[in-house]
Order: C-alpha cells, then structure tokens, then sequence
C-alpha cells in the first residue's frame, strides 16, 4: 500500500508514527502486567534497535559520495574517541561541506 | 533495599523539570538538525511540527526522513519506527515495579513522554532511594518543549539557506544516526551483530523491493543478537 505524502496524507503517516511510537512507551507496562519481558526478548529488542540504524545507514554509505562517505566516516571517529554526538555530528557536516568545495 | 513509595505532586514534577532544563539546550539543538534536515526532505513546515510534537522520538524521526518520498507506503515506516523505539519497551517495563502501586491514568500518563535522558535520570534517582517520577514527567515536559522549540529553528533556518549540499547539511541525518549508534554499548557481539544487520540489508537493498532492507536489517540483527545472547543488561 502506498500514499501521497502531499497535505493531509502526510499527516496520517505522522498519525501513525504517533500511535506506533506511544505504543511502545506503553506497552512495556502494559506486557508486564500480564507476562514480564524475559531475557531473550530483552536481547532481541537491544540488537533490532541498533541493527534498524546500521540497515538505514550502510546503503547511505555505499552509494553516497566522497563527502558523504568521509562525513561517516569523521563522525564515527569522532564519536569513538570523544563520545560528544553534537562534536561528532558537527565533525562530519564540516568533512562532507569541505570535500565538496573541489 | 527497599525504597520509599514514588509519588506524583506538581511540586516533585516542577523540580523534575527544572533538573532537566541544563540537558534541554542540548535538545535544542538536536531539534534544530532534524527541522533542518525535514526541511530539504520535502515534509512541509507543519507536518514536521507535527511530528516533533506528536512523536517527539529523535530517531525515528530522522530515520523516516530518509524513508521520504513523493509516494511512500506505510509499512516500512511502521517498522522502522517500531525497531527504533522499541527500547522504549523496556524502559517502561523497568519502571514498571515503581508504578504498580498508582491508578492506571497515573502509570500510563506518567510514561507519556519518556525517552532517553528523563528515563536514565529517573531510574537512576529511584534506585538511590529518592523520588524519580518527577524527572520522568517534569523532565520528560522539558525535554519536549524544546525538542519542539529547536525544531521550530531548525525549520526558519532550512528554509533560509540555498544550497544545504555543499554545505555539508544533507548529511545532518546520516551523521545522527551513526552517532546514536556508535554511542552504544560496543563489544565482538555488538560488532557481529552491525555486520548481520549491514550485510542483510544490502542485500535486501539490493535485491529486495525498496525501503525493505530496513526491516530485513532489523530482524536480521535482531534475531542474530536473540541467538547470541549477551551478558544480563
């Protein structure tokens, strides 16, 4: 299924991103009041969180440019060794801006 | 160790509040790279209002401005948006021993704005023995005022500037969420499982109809990590 994003249908995607979203503040209490959430579940849902944003990111890196790519690239550097994601992100938009000024 | 009952009273949320004012700046700003980014996605002004204020979850933010386009189909939002704040999930369920003992309106209203920082610093004062509703409910008004505030810039500003590639400024997304990435917990597992997770969705990428390498990628390093269990978190 497919809509426009034109108008009114973009808001029934953000609609739905709400709902989606508030039902996972809720639904952890919710679940616990019938089963508690066992370990397993527990690691499933730690690696799903952080594989969704490796799987949005390496098509990115992949087919990006050279600025593209070395802003990655800055970012994460910059992220491992001061562990500031502001410096970190701000690290890699000056790379990407630079390298496309040749 | 037993802890006193958590209570809720406009005084302990005000206070909740206040301590969460320092962090909010930092908010700020992060709210301004998502208005900036909506801005050169094609969402219009409102609609990314709309989504600060009614999702008011960062990443899943950035990553549905990547899943952008003139036509799109709602499932693979759902998904990515699901994956991305399913850690909520377990937020809630690790205050859930600390709500029990309030009405329902009380419980479910008291995890309407949870996140990151107000669900840290909240169970963090819990298991000290201090009162720690307030900065979920308090800290968690803050943290939204100003997620909503910065994206407001953020907007008034990406509509003002020409040409955000040469200005490195479509790379505001990508560059979030590999922050939010690196910035977790990294050992040989976390490592295994980004690699499942990177090489099954570009396959999916490659081979599989658009936009589902994200939840191929997803499940895949979901699963991968259910199977290779790591330490008790």
């Amino acid at each position: 299924m497919s809509i426009d994003t034109a108008g009114a249908c973009a808001l029934i995607i953000i609609g739905v991103m709400a709902i989606v979203t508030l039902a996972t503040r809720w639904g952890g209490i919710f679940i616990m009041d019938f089963v508690p959430i066992n370990d397993r579940v527990q690691q499933f849902i730690n690696a799903m969180s952080g594989s969704v944003l490796i799987a949005l990111l390496t098509p990115l890196a992949i087919n990006g440019d050279m600025g593209a790519k070395l802003a990655l690239i800055a970012t994460a550097i910059t992220m491992l060794v001061l562990k500031k994601p502001l410096i970190a992100i701000a690290a890699g938009i000056v790379v990407a801006a630079l390298v496309r000024q040749f | 160790m037993s802890n006193p009952q958590q209570k809720i009273t406009p005084q302990i949320i005000y206070s909740g509040f206040k301590r969460l004012l320092p962090l909010s700046v930092f908010v700020i700003v992060f709210g301004l790279a998502f208005g900036l980014a909506a801005s050169q996605s094609g969402l219009d002004n409102n609609s990314a209002l709309a989504m600060s204020a009614s999702v008011f979850a960062g990443a899943s933010q950035f990553a549905t401005l990547e899943l952008w386009s003139a036509q799109m189909s709602l499932v693979p939002v759902i998904i990515t948006v699901f994956a991305i704040n399913a850690r909520h999930l377990l937020m809630g369920a690790s205050l859930y021993p600390h709500l029990a003992h309030l009405s329902k309106a009380k419980r479910y209203g008291a995890l309407l704005l949870v996140s990151d920082a107000n669900w840290a610093m909240s169970l963090q004062a819990i298991n000290k023995g201090n009162q720690g509703l307030g900065l979920l409910i308090g800290g968690g008004i803050a943290l939204w005022l100003f997620w909503v505030l910065g994206t407001l810039l953020g907007l008034y500003f990406g509509s003002a500037i020409k040409d955000p590639f040469s200005l490195g400024l479509d790379m505001v997304m990508a560059c979030f969420l590999l922050a939010m990435v690196v910035d977790g917990k990294k050992d040989l597992r976390v490592f295994a499982i980004w690699v499942v997770a990177a090489l099954s969705s570009l396959l999916a990428y490659w081979y599989l109809p658009t936009n589902s390498h994200v939840i191929v990628g997803a499940l895949a390093g979901g699963t991968f990590g259910a199977i290779w269990m790591g330490k008790k978190a």
